[in-house]
């Protein structure tokens, strides 16, 4: 378990604008990701934690361990923390064979037990071919899983890893997702992961730390924060919603519904909890959830009339640029198949399901 | 012709004891330089620099203050040794080290600072002691710079004439070396001797300079 409060703050000079770091965060989970745009602050986070970088206050704690304490002026070493780092570029030393640069880790280990581990680690993570030869003479595959194997050899009691998927092409990084799944049911060492890939953090995340500016904006599972983003922010950050301008007009807690207004069009939803009638809300719906058909007609219920300004194919299906009330641009995402059946409608409707409807 | 190798000889000795020095506390101080963050840092490299740029004379001036007999390091090292440094091959060995020494902590410090962060962050997390780290990150991922830095040091101490004249004096046979004997073949008119030194040396140099360049760019 890892708690962190962690306070660093640099200030403004002529070559760079300042910039603070303020959170407090816990976590237990297996695999916690930190998600964040460039310039969030997540790798401080990481570098704070591993001890390359030490903050003006605040608290590090790894299960019972103070790694860090400010008030008391406790910082250890990267060397005593026990926190394994994949970093970006996996800085395997490149004057040694992948066998040196794991035996490098394990170097104080008594002899015997060396050759354990680095025989272990090299059957484990199928080294065994490479690992004679030097960082730059192996596949991409085989230097990434050599920079995990590293990093665990030790026996860390975290595992840290900067944007390790970073610049990888789609086999190599489904096979890295493969191999920290597996690394997390053999080896139970609890990870904590920096990326700004949204897709990395639902194929790994069990918790989500969302950072923006230095702090963290939401936390929790990546469905549950994917279900109700905490702001308008959030929502944006996350890169996958349709956000709309709107006004709460009725509320009726009893039957679980709400009307919005939206342009001059109303669509109901579910009873939104501590909001009140006539709120100015952003109402935050996915492209997945919203359905679309030709117009026929005047509009029915929790339908608004759009123009489609553009197709996008997309691996996963098609995706349907409109222009909706007020000129707000409105993407929909559908199957092929559903595609293929409409493709030839003249006025588009967009239909809006009353429980895709969320507010922040 | 009859030539004296005592100089040449003297000589190599002279820059490979130097050098040997220079290599010792030259990476010491420029890994200082590279990695620590300190008040007078700059002000620092700019001292150890100062004789690149300073007239030979000058710095045998400021050695013949510092180690002179009349100083006091140079009485403690009569007082220990029972003889004086200056006018010894000791004293051409300190004129040497202060003109190589500059060269080997500029090369070193760049070098130190090129090599990737992470590689250092690496070490220091895989539980590497800074000493460790050094020895078996650092040292051998900067190591072809330095060895060019080296044999450009040993280069510069072979040459070295203005500060050792000053500090070792001309001696034949104890402190001439073969800048110095050079100098002495042509005042002297005996210009046969100046030309083999004249020679040899410039050979001596180019065959360092080249593995020194075959070194730092492979």
């Amino acid at each position: 378990m890892i708690r962190a409060r962690l306070r660093k703050t640099f200030p403004t000079r002529p070559d760079s604008t300042g910039f603070s770091l303020d959170l407090e965060f816990t976590t237990a989970a297996g695999i916690t990701v930190l998600f964040g745009p460039s310039g969030a602050g997540k790798t401080l986070v990481l570098d704070s934690i591993a001890g390359f970088v030490r903050p003006d206050q605040g608290r590090i704690l790894l299960d019972d361990e103070i790694l860090f304490d400010g008030a008391t002026g406790v910082h250890l070493p990267p060397q005593a923390r026990n926190c394994g780092y994949v970093f970006q570029n996996y800085a395997l030393f490149p004057h040694m064979t992948l066998r040196q640069n794991l035996e490098f880790a394990v170097e104080r280990k008594p002899r015997l037990e060396r050759h354990r581990r680095v025989n272990e680690m090299i059957e484990r993570f199928r080294l065994a071919d490479p690992a004679g030869r030097r960082p730059h003479e192996v596949s991409g595959g085989q230097r990434q899983r050599c920079s995990i194997a590293r990093a665990l050899i030790g026996g860390p009691k975290l595992l840290l890893l900067d944007e390790p998927a970073q610049g990888l092409d789609a086999p190599l990084r489904a096979e890295f997702y493969e191999v920290l799944r597996q690394v997390r049911a053999d080896f139970g060492t609890p990870m904590l992961l920096v990326t700004h890939d949204l897709t990395e953090c639902f194929e790994l995340g069990e918790e989500l730390l969302i950072l923006r500016d230095g702090k963290i904006a939401q936390s929790g599972t990546p469905r549950k924060i994917l279900d109700q983003p905490a702001n308008v922010e959030v929502a944006r950050l996350l890169g996958v919603f349709n956000l709309m301008e709107g006004e709460l007009r009725a509320l009726d807690p009893g039957r679980n519904t709400s009307r919005l207004h939206v342009g001059e069009f109303d669509l109901d939803g579910p009873y939104f909890p501590g909001r009140l009638k006539g709120d100015r809300v952003t109402i935050c719906v996915r492209p997945d959830q919203l359905r679309v058909s030709a117009r026929n007609g005047r509009p029915g219920p929790n339908q608004i009339p759009a123009e489609l300004k553009r197709t996008v194919e997309k691996p996963q299906g098609m995706r349907l640029e409109f222009a909706g009330a007020g000129g707000n641009p409105i993407h929909v995402d559908l199957a092929h198949s559903d595609y293929e059946r409409q493709r030839n409608n003249q006025d588009w409707v967009i239909q809006f399901p009353a429980e895709s409807l969320r507010v922040v | 012709m009859e030539i004296d190798w005592f100089p040449l000889w003297l000589s190599l000795r002279v820059a490979l004891v130097s050098t040997g020095i220079a290599l010792a506390a030259g990476l010491w101080l420029a890994y200082i330089l590279a990695n620590r963050d300190f008040r007078g840092k700059e002000a620092l490299d700019a001292a150890v620099t100062l004789p690149l740029v300073l007239p030979p004379t000058v710095i045998g001036w400021y050695l013949l203050v510092v180690i002179g007999r009349a100083s006091p390091i140079g009485k403690l090292w009569e007082e220990v040794f029972g003889a004086p440094l200056v006018f010894t091959w000791k004293a051409a060995v300190i004129a040497a080290l202060l003109h190589s020494l500059p060269l080997l902590v500029k090369s070193a410090r760049a070098a130190f600072e090129s090599v990737d962060r992470s590689y250092e962050r690496a070490a220091r997390t895989l539980g590497a002691s800074e000493w460790r780290l050094f020895w078996r990150v650092t040292l051998p991922l900067a190591h072809r710079s330095i060895f060019a830095a080296t044999a450009l040091a040993f280069a510069r101490s072979l040459g070295e004439f203005g500060a050792t004249l000053m500090v070792a004096g001309n001696i034949p046979g104890r402190t001439q070396t073969v800048a110095v004997a050079i100098y002495d073949a042509v005042e002297g008119g005996n210009g046969a001797l100046a030309r083999a030194l004249v020679l040899i040396i410039s050979a001596v140099a180019l065959i360092i300079l080249t593995f020194a360049n075959r070194w730092s760019t492979r």
